[in-house]
């Protein structure tokens, strides 16, 4: 995306930081739990509560989690790795530090791939993955003088996944978030959930003149807690920055806040310079190193991932870029597109899971993939039921909707309300004579040569059949008719 | 190499330890003299040679993913300013933290 300014054109420049929450029963050092919405402090052990004398021991499935989503964004795992302590003070810190990695972290570079609205994809870097603890939560609205800290999300595994600085427009980031996201519930290693903070998004952006391929001063914008609000805070944080430097100033480097409400972000701290959070290795843990045994055995159980799937659905189904892309944005439509596809014909199958399956889907909150409003067998059926000619792509219409109100099988829902499609030609032929002899000056305007009239004799014989004259063959025949 | 009394008054800002400015003077002087100190390491050629993390030969140890901790919280307020209070409904509280 390229903004007009003043001066001339602007490029953006985005690198994003997501934090995402490993699912795992405990944390990263302690054997308290992690689940969600537990009381205040009733997940938490002395390790969490940073109790003098306590030392951490790591979980062995969040190491694991880590290596399986380095692995999924194809990215070098490091067999050696090290802990370090991030040096700050904050109420919800009770450690005073956060074990993070610093100069060696576990996964280091890989690629993501971002699907655009046009159906191509652009490769964006990982810069790298690494294992931190989560801190604890503030609330700031219980009390009128004090904030309450609730520490069962202290110690929760974290992977903070940094991207390269290559996105260029706020749609990229968008579609980064979307395609990392998917990719996490793949592989399992993240809910993605941005809304309860399970996964959760930094943003640095910066702007440069184009032709320009030198990095200018970038503001990090923290915690947005949707993707929608992740592009809104990023367009304006850009605008912010070309307004700036066109009126002579400069930028600061800074944290900002995004505010949701008034649609822009505002200075929350100076950002303390690196060096300041004194980082060192950290004494009470020995480096982390795993063997390639290890990295291959994960390895083996990856899961098809979705730009596989994509290609796989586009070769196998004859799906275009599109299609094939949403349908593998999550792993469950993509599992259900292909219990109805399999061994159907694909973009039959395409089109009816994404009109009508998904509109239906997304009409009422009561549908889940794990209670759809209509089995990915029975529709199949009812694909089944449309190539061998009993019914029309136009009844299917309507034995869809009955299926979706009745949960019944298609063939019993075509023999119970009498919807097979009239095949006989003697009864459509019959049912074009009498609509003939009933009309006869349209008869005569589509002889003299309006040949738009056609249309309404299809739709006027359809509607005495009750829809279920065969669509091709009566208009075929009516053709035939004029013709006599 | 040598702290001067900013560094100091930086270092100390950084660890929240409240240092008067009469002290800076002997605390620079002090950790210069340890830094110095560490220092002689730096005379030792360790081209070559990987950073040693433990003096005996040991790995990380590991734990399984099993939830053997918590549901324990009034222990874990026990030494909070505030304790275990009813009205906090089993928070810690703080002064207020304002960003």
């Amino acid at each position: 995306m390229i903004i007009q300014g003043d001066t001339g054109d602007w490029e953006i420049v985005i690198g994003l930081e997501v934090h995402a929450q490993v699912i795992s029963n405990a944390k990263l050092f302690s054997g308290a739990a992690t689940a969600f919405g537990a009381e205040p402090n009733d997940q938490v052990s002395f390790v969490d509560a940073g109790f003098p004398g306590m030392l951490p021991v790591i979980n062995e499935k969040c190491v694991e989690q880590a290596v399986r989503t380095g692995l999924g964004l194809k990215a070098q795992i490091n067999l050696t790795s090290v802990f370090a302590r991030k040096n700050y003070f904050y109420a919800d810190l009770p450690q005073g530090y956060q074990i993070s990695q610093y100069d060696m972290p576990i996964v280091g570079e890989g690629t993501l791939l971002i699907d655009l609205p046009d159906g191509s994809t652009r490769a964006i870097g990982i810069e790298r993955l690494h294992l931190e603890q989560d801190a604890g939560k503030s609330i700031h609205d219980m009390h009128p003088s004090k904030s309450y800290i609730d520490l069962n999300r202290s110690g929760v595994a974290l992977m903070e996944i940094v991207s390269k600085p290559d996105m260029r427009s706020p749609e990229e980031a968008g579609a980064y978030l979307t395609k990392l996201r998917t990719i996490l519930r793949y592989l399992g290693t993240c809910d993605g959930n941005m809304q309860e903070g399970s996964m959760r998004c930094d943003a640095n952006v910066s702007v440069r003149p184009v032709g320009s391929t030198d990095l200018r001063t970038r503001c990090e914008i923290k915690n947005v807690n949707s993707i929608r609000f992740v592009q809104q805070a990023i367009e304006y944080e850009a605008r912010r920055h070309i307004d700036v430097y066109e009126n002579g100033g400069e930028i600061k480097q800074e944290t900002r806040l995004f505010d949701s409400v008034k649609g822009e972000t505002r200075s929350m701290r100076s950002k303390e310079h690196a060096h300041d959070y004194r980082y060192f290795p950290d004494p009470d843990l020995l480096p982390l190193v795993i063997s390639q045994d290890l990295v291959d055995g994960i390895k083996a159980t990856l899961p098809e991932l979705p730009d596989e799937k994509k290609a796989r659905f586009m070769a196998e189904y004859g799906l275009n870029a599109y299609d094939a892309g949403v349908m593998v944005a999550e792993k469950d439509s993509a599992d259900f597109f292909e219990a109805v596809a399999k061994g159907r014909d694909g973009k039959t199958a395409a089109n009816w899971v994404m009109g009508d399956f998904f509109a239906t889907m997304n009409s009422d909150a009561k549908y889940t993939w794990t209670n759809p409003p209509v089995s990915a067998e029975n529709l199949g059926k009812m694909i089944d039921l449309i190539k061998d000619g009993t019914i029309s792509t136009r009844l299917a219409k309507d034995v869809f909707i009955f299926m979706v109100e009745t949960g019944k099988d298609p063939a019993t829902i075509v023999e119970e309300k009498g919807l097979k499609q009239v095949t006989d030609t003697g009864a459509i032929e019959k049912a074009i004579d009498e609509v003939f002899a009933a009309n006869p000056d349209k008869v005569a305007e589509v002889k003299a040569g309006k040949d738009k009239l056609m249309g309404w004799f299809v739709g006027q014989v359809m509607k005495a059949t009750q829809g279920k004259a065969n669509p091709g063959m009566l208009n075929e025949l009516i053709a035939k008719k004029f013709k006599e | 190499m040598s702290l001067d009394k900013a560094a100091v008054r930086a270092i100390a800002e950084l660890a929240r330890i409240e240092v008067r400015d009469e002290e800076l003077d002997h605390l620079a002087g002090e950790l210069s003299g340890i830094l110095h100190f560490v220092e002689q390491l730096a005379e030792v050629n360790t081209d070559g040679v990987p950073p040693m993390s433990s003096v005996a030969d040991l790995t990380l140890p590991m734990r399984a993913d099993v939830v053997t901790d918590g549901g324990q919280f009034a222990a874990v307020l026990a030494n909070a300013p505030d304790g275990v209070v009813e009205d906090h409904g089993g928070f810690f509280t703080v002064p207020k933290v304002v960003e």
